[in-house]
């Protein structure tokens, strides 16, 4: 159930590290002109129309193809972290339906709709599979806002399309780990019980896939 | 919005809270510094953005079952859960925190530890701890390490220790190796979050004797 903290590096506080710095500091803020790093439309911008169609008109077809693409792959990781088949398949009903409930918190500068699915099927499973709270921060206090810049949306796509690109070019025993601690609930321990690493290995391979993600976006 | 900050939360601990695999308690330290620091909220949104996609990479040969969209559409006929209301964050306590104490610094319901210094146990789930420590202007913890690991946030005042000086949002990491004895700025009380996932161990004999009583 717990993740174990890595009591090794609690000591290096994440400013100190010239590689730390985040990912997307440079659009922090709303509004600001972006560099497009070209004109290219990712497919996965769709989605975004789709969750306002379902916000503005509750469009049930613009939430069917929704519910086509990530129903299947919100039971496949809620299976993979841990839960049987049938309480996976009306969690994804349940998340699906939170979907189309909180349709207007979606704030596409912030997170693509794969990155939102996955942190309402997150959620979930705390509730579900490990009946805790999910304390969440507080909301950013920038007032009501006009409907976001086209360009900022385009932005975060084409980063994710990148973070993405750059996760399948990690080699596989680095992107396996990373995969696995993203379905919950396994610490490094039972990592290594499971895969016969030992523990410092799968730290430092994590450390190297996250090193190797954030130099792919640099 | 808090610039000042200095000593951050480790990518161990945002990976781990974007997963979804922290007790509640550790899910509650980084939701409360994430409310005051946009450098730990950035990467944490970094964080959420891998999780999307893990989950944009999963097989779908394990199809939803037959009628799986109708039952959806007849959740969402059923209408949406009440949505909590959102408290908007006080001075002191941003609001994941007041969810936790049901109000504001006022509604706290402090008890004495000893030595002027105060503590609130937050309810959360028992494989950590989280408590608010109020430490009076000037004084000091008694001298304790760690059989586990202790975070603590600096909510109001600031405080100094063998390894630094914390203010509002900073966050100090604390392992077995650290024997260390908080002591408070004279100017203002202090007031901290404090999770750990171990019992302290007090280097004074009282109170190490009065550890059970008082759940830390």
């Amino acid at each position: 159930m717990f993740t174990e903290i890595d009591t090794v590096t609690m000591d290096e506080p994440a400013a100190n590290g010239p590689a730390l710095k985040p990912w997307r500091a440079k659009k922090r803020i709303r509004g600001k002109p972006v560099n497009k790093a070209d004109g290219s439309c990712d497919t996965r911008a769709e989605w975004v129309s789709h969750i306002r169609r379902i916000r503005d008109a509750q469009d049930q077809a613009a939430f069917a193809e929704l519910f086509q693409h990530f129903a299947p792959r919100i039971k496949a990781f809620l299976i993979k972290s841990g839960s049987d088949v049938t309480l996976a398949e009306e969690c994804a009903q349940e998340v699906m339906a939170t979907l189309w409930h909180k349709a207007h918190l979606f704030d596409p500068t912030r997170a693509t709709v794969a990155t939102w699915v996955f942190t309402i099927a997150r959620n979930k499973r705390i509730d579900v599979l490990r009946k805790q709270r999910r304390p969440e921060p507080e909301n950013l206090g920038w007032g009501p806002e006009a409907e976001p810049g086209q360009d900022d949306i385009v932005a975060l796509q084409q980063e994710t399309a990148q973070l993405r690109n750059a996760m399948a070019a990690l080699p596989d025993a680095q992107r396996q780990l990373i995969e696995k601690a993203y379905f919950g609930d396994l610490s490094h321990r039972e990592i290594a019980s499971q895969t016969g690493l030992p523990l410092g290995t799968i730290k430092s391979r994590i450390r190297l896939a996250l090193d190797r993600l954030r130099h792919a976006m640099n | 919005m808090n610039n000042k900050i200095k000593h951050h939360l480790t990518d161990d601990l945002l990976m781990a809270y974007a997963a979804g695999s922290l007790p509640e308690a550790f899910d509650l330290m980084v939701a409360t510094h994430l409310s005051l620091c946009d450098h730990c909220r950035a990467q944490a949104e970094s964080f959420d953005a891998v999780g999307g996609c893990v989950l944009q990479d999963q097989d779908t040969s394990d199809s939803m079952g037959d009628g799986a969209l109708a039952a959806t559409m007849a959740l969402i006929a059923q209408g949406a859960p009440v949505a909590k209301p959102v408290r908007p964050g006080c001075s002191v306590l941003p609001a994941p925190l007041q969810d936790y104490v049901g109000g504001d610094v006022n509604d706290i319901r402090w008890r004495r530890i000893g030595m002027g210094v105060k503590q609130a146990i937050l309810p959360t789930t028992r494989d950590a701890t989280a408590r608010l420590l109020f430490i009076p202007a000037g004084a000091a913890v008694p001298d304790h390490s760690h059989n586990g690991v202790e975070l603590t946030m600096v909510l109001q005042g600031a405080f100094s220790d063998e390894v630094d000086h914390f203010i509002r949002g900073d966050v100090e990491i604390a392992d077995e190796d650290l024997h260390h004895m908080p002591t408070a700025d004279i100017t203002e009380d202090c007031i901290c979050l404090a999770v750990t996932d171990a019992p302290l161990k007090f280097n004074k004999l009282v109170p190490r004797l009065l550890q059970p009583f008082l759940q830390i």
